[in-house]
């Protein structure tokens, strides 16, 4: 039997593979495999996000827009709800039955034991109704919130809006840090500076057990962070003349944009129709949404930034000063007011000069004078000739901030057109196309398509004599001053002295007899304007009413652009409602003798429209 | 023969006694740590009363550690020959009682195998382990396994098999699987290897038949066994017969494999199956248990989170975290340290156990030192292996650290009974 012994280390051997086994096994998923700590903490580490308070919103002048107000969401936690009298809590919360049931069911379906959302966008005075009664309905709660209000009913096309985010936008890596549920800005300044008027997220790290329930602060909340308030936006509009064109552009379509040339600050944006900024927020703010989308007049359609037109007439200026630069024309240069070449406005004097042409917007004029810059003799094959002197003369016309976005704080901006021989090859074929097919360009018609901000700009930059900043909304962050590139001087490359020589000419169309914008002056009370009205041919109805202009000419602090659709002519309509908002910025009222103004001006609502 | 007591203490292997407090210290803080709280006062006994204190299991632990120690001192002061004497009356009081306990038993967790005696609660199929250990030593020291007396062999699987088939009719298969064990004790005693072999092998085939498509592996054992005889045609010729009776059964079992899975095991046996070979098949289900404690373990990292840090244990996420799966507890807030230090202690164990049954004169003894350690040795290996996911979930405790009364008083009888008759070793030889 001894023999029998030495089957003990086999049994002993048996014993040690399995040790080992496990050894190695354990070695495995507790050291070298990583995988297991991150379940654990997913199974127990719970996030709880702190929404920082929202950074305020106020006009140049301090005075706010755009605050935050608690709104409170009604709660439920499904499983400490107990013997539910449904009658008497819908009565309370004045909802249908069927809603309660409906939201009850998503609760249950959500969790058991978290809080979910049954009604949301409670406002305070509503809240005060159900407060008292809501100690006899156990597992609901009241939970604070903050949301967007408004000191305002004007610009809320640049404001835009906040909103929950969307299942789009989370799948963007822009947006990868929100989370299903969060509040962010959707459009305007709202979205534009989210990153500085969201604030810092406060983040709370808590364990929970295995059925989520809360069981402390996760290693007594070293890792939490507190929430730190966003910065508040410093607006360069100045709310009363914001309040003053929007009312003047009631009832019409179009925009208006008004910069302080100096600095490109936005001193009024508007897009007309208009709406209520509050509209988009609050409870029942999808349903406002949809109805402002589908309404026929599109309010939610930006226009300055986003309407693109041919600028008519006021884009004579630039044609002028590239040619001026370029040594093609001077201001003495004149040119036949030759209707064969293209049909003029009026009949007027013979433009002699450049002023004269200003004056009276000679369209014949224009063309000679675009036709001089294109038509160089570079190539003695005239279409190539023709061919390469476009692509000059648009390289320069784009100096200007035409063609391409400015770059304004809002993101809807759309580039316009400054068609390029690239254009002109795809649609009518390479060399088969001249300047007889291209010089509507020189009066602002044809394919070109600016923008009214960048009108507006234009203006600003002839008014500071070839330079601007990028037209912005935001003068101050919080403490600091605007961002970084709308501190920097962009030159048109066109010689100071050129606009010299044609701001004269921009005086007489409003102050001198017989000018184009004659409606616009405000010599009567002592500003002088230097302006250029305009008319853009519209093949779907109605002309465009523009005007476009800066003041006082001898120390411009205003540059403006305003477009009225369908309204006809720009003398009639646009140049007196300009006059208007430069009075109001610069005089802070209105002489009592344009008052009647205010009623009269033409619009598409009243004159024009009703006749499709 | 009276001794005195401090000879007697004297020949006591304190060694083990020694180890058998550590682990049922390190035990008890694992169940303390598993039943812990944040949110429990922070000295419980000046704010609790004794009822209070009876819901956690760390406090009934310390009862039931308190009652083992006079278990010990009752089992030490009997007189060794009352195990032997007395090993199938005991026998057969138990058989009686396993037949008896489904029919008086509350159903608990699907089962009527618990007994309860007032506020205690008893699973005879705890203490079936060291009384058939005693019944079968007894009778081994009668027989000559080598001897090959078919009569002897069929009478000691009969002793054997019946409890577990009892404890089968009661619905606690773990419990019953472990009197597989006693097979390693048959073994040290003379059992024929090949038991083991064929065992082991056809442990193989299944395994690999539900993991490796069938026909792949009919295939590839088809070609091995051709090769072995290509190249010894002398084997060849003698052993033909056998060659293709082993190859038939092996194709019977790995086609078997889906009737015996699929009619022979129960619904919640085939899931703890299929998610041991695919954790993710069942995550909520019995996934979840074994997911959840190799998460646990796994957590652990090296030096662990420490003593009442594992978040896992702590919130509950691991199931029967202070029963079945206590490994978890000791994974998660002592690290890999931790569970060598617990794989250590078993083996020091063993070790020693099987020291201390070598070193027995008589076949009763041995056999029985054996069966002992073969018992903790399945224990440790299947309850470990399911926490980490190599073995299936079945319900056995870890002896000495798993909570519950019945388990640890059972190890304690089967550890301490094997010391009592080590202890009177000596005086077996002054008597001859």
């Amino acid at each position: 039997m001894q023999y029998l012994e030495g089957r003990k280390y086999v049994v002993h051997a048996i014993f040690l593979a399995v040790a080992l086994l496990f050894a190695a096994r354990l070695f495995y998923i507790q050291v070298l495999d990583g995988s297991y700590k991150l379940a654990a903490d997913r199974n127990t580490l719970q996030r709880i996000v702190q929404a920082p308070y929202r950074g305020l919103i106020y006009d140049r002048k301090g005075q706010i827009l755009v605050q935050n107000t608690p709104v409170y969401d009604l709660m439920v936690v499904p499983r400490e709800v107990k013997k539910l009298d449904t009658a008497r809590f819908c009565q309370l919360l004045q909802l249908p039955l069927e809603e309660v049931r409906e939201g009850m069911k998503a609760a249950r379906a959500y969790s058991r034991v978290k809080a979910s959302p049954l009604v949301q966008n409670l406002s305070t005075p509503e809240l005060a109704a159900i407060q008292d009664n809501l100690i006899d309905f156990p597992g609901f709660s009241i939970k604070a919130r903050m949301a967007r209000s408004y000191n305002t009913k004007n610009m809320a096309h640049a404001l835009g809006y906040v909103g929950a985010i969307t299942p789009a936008f989370l799948e963007k890596p822009k947006f990868s840090k929100y989370m299903a549920g969060e509040f962010l800005g959707i459009t305007g300044l709202e979205s534009f500076y989210e990153p500085q008027l969201m604030g810092r997220r406060g983040v709370q790290y808590r364990m929970v057990n295995v059925r989520g329930i809360e069981k402390g602060a996760f290693r007594g909340g070293e890792f939490d962070t507190l929430s730190i308030a966003g910065q508040d936006l410093h607006l360069s509009i100045d709310s009363d003349l914001q309040a003053y064109a929007e009312q003047l552009m009631a009832g019409k379509r179009g925009s208006v944009v008004a910069l302080d040339p100096k600095t490109g600050e936005i001193l009024a944006f508007v897009s007309a129709p208009m709406f209520d900024p509050a509209t988009l927020s609050g409870k029942g703010m999808g349903n406002r949404y949809m109805d402002l989308l589908n309404n026929p007049e599109r309010p939610l359609f930006n226009r300055p930034l986003m309407a693109t037109y041919p600028p008519g007439s006021t884009f004579k200026l630039v044609n002028e000063l590239v040619a001026l630069q370029m040594g093609v024309v001077t201001p003495q240069t004149g040119f036949a007011c030759n209707w064969k070449l293209v049909r003029c406005t009026h009949r007027h004097e013979y433009p002699s000069n450049v002023g004269i042409a200003i004056k009276n917007s000679c369209n014949p004029y224009f063309y000679q004078v675009m036709r001089a810059a294109v038509l160089r003799g570079r190539s003695a094959n005239r279409f190539e000739d023709a061919r390469l002197g476009l692509g000059e003369w648009r390289r320069k016309v784009m100096q200007f901030g035409l063609g391409e976005k400015l770059g304004v704080d809002l993101s809807q901006e759309k580039r316009g057109l400054i068609p390029s021989p690239d254009f002109y090859d795809k649609r009518n074929g390479y060399h088969r196309w001249n300047y007889r097919t291209v010089y509507s360009l020189s009066i602002g018609q044809g394919e070109i398509g600016i923008t009214g901000l960048q009108m507006a700009n234009i203006m600003a930059t002839i008014a500071n004599r070839g330079w601007y900043y990028t037209p912005h909304f935001v003068k101050g962050i919080g403490q600091g001053g605007p961002l970084p590139q709308y501190t920097v001087r962009h030159t048109v490359g066109v010689d100071p002295i050129h606009f010299d020589e044609i701001i004269p000419g921009m005086q007489s169309v409003v102050d001198g007899r017989g000018g184009t914008g004659g409606n616009a002056s405000l010599l009567d009370v002592g500003i002088s304007v230097a302006g250029k009205t305009g008319t853009v041919q519209n093949p779907h109805g109605d002309d465009h009413a523009t005007f476009a202009a800066f003041a006082p000419a001898e120390d411009p602090k205003i540059a403006i652009a305003v477009f009225i659709e369908n309204a006809g002519f720009g003398g009639s309509s646009a140049a007196p409602l300009s006059a208007l908002l430069i009075e109001k910025y610069l005089r802070g009222n209105i002489a009592p003798w344009r008052r009647r103004w205010e009623g009269w001006l033409p619009g598409p609502a009243e004159r024009f429209v009703k006749h499709h | 023969m009276p001794t005195s007591p401090a000879r007697y203490s004297r020949s006591i292997d304190w060694i083990t006694v020694l180890i058998y407090l550590l682990m049922v210290g390190v035990g008890w803080l694992s169940v303390y740590a598993a039943s812990y709280s944040p949110d429990a006062p922070e000295n419980p006994f000046s704010h609790l009363s004794f009822q209070e204190l009876m819901a956690f299991n760390w406090f009934k632990q310390i009862l039931w550690i308190g009652t083992a120690v006079v278990l010990i001192v009752v089992l030490l002061v009997i007189d060794y020959k009352a195990y032997d004497t007395f090993a199938f009356v005991l026998y057969g009081a138990m058989i009686l009682l396993l037949i008896v306990t489904p029919f008086i038993a509350r159903p608990i967790a699907g089962s009527r195998s618990w007994l309860e005696l007032g506020p205690v609660r008893l699973q005879p199929a705890e203490f079936a382990k060291f009384i058939t250990a005693l019944a079968v030593s007894r009778y081994m020291a009668g027989i000559n396994l080598r001897q090959q007396n078919f009569r002897d062999q069929l009478v000691l699987a009969g002793l054997t098999l019946l409890p577990p088939l009892l404890i089968i009719a009661a619905n606690e298969t773990g419990q019953a699987l472990v009197f597989g064990a006693f097979l390693l004790a048959y073994f040290r005693e003379g059992m024929s290897p090949l038991i083991l072999l064929i065992l082991a092998a056809a442990g193989v085939v299944l395994i690999l038949s539900l993991l490796v498509p069938k026909l792949w592996l009919v295939g590839a054992f088809t070609v091995l066994l051709g090769l072995v005889f290509a190249f010894n045609t002398r084997i060849f010729r003698h052993h033909l017969v056998l060659a293709l009776s082993v190859w038939a059964v092996v194709v019977g079992m790995v086609f078997g494999v889906d009737f015996f899975f699929n009619n022979v095991l129960q619904a919640h046996q085939r899931k703890r199956i299929e998610v041991l070979i695919n954790p993710s098949a069942d995550p909520l289900g019995v996934g979840w248990n074994v997911t959840q404690s190799k998460i646990a373990i796994g957590s652990g990292g090296f030096a662990g989170k420490g003593f009442l840090q594992g978040t896992q244990t702590k919130f509950d996420f691991v199931p029967e975290q202070s029963t079945d799966f206590i490994f978890c507890t000791v994974g998660e807030e002592w690290g890999w340290v931790g569970t060598m230090v617990v794989i250590i202690l078993f083996m020091v164990l063993l070790g020693r156990i099987l020291y201390v049954a070598e070193r027995q004169k008589s076949v009763f003894g041995r056999t029985y030192g054996y069966c002992v350690a073969s018992i903790i040795f399945f224990h440790f290996c299947v309850n470990i292996g399911m926490t980490i996911g190599l073995a299936p979930v079945v319900g056995i405790p870890l002896p000495f650290f798993s909570y519950g009364g019945s388990s640890l008083w059972s190890f304690t009888t089967l550890l301490f009974i094997l010391l009592a008759i080590d202890a009177y070793r000596k005086q077996d030889l002054e008597r001859y």
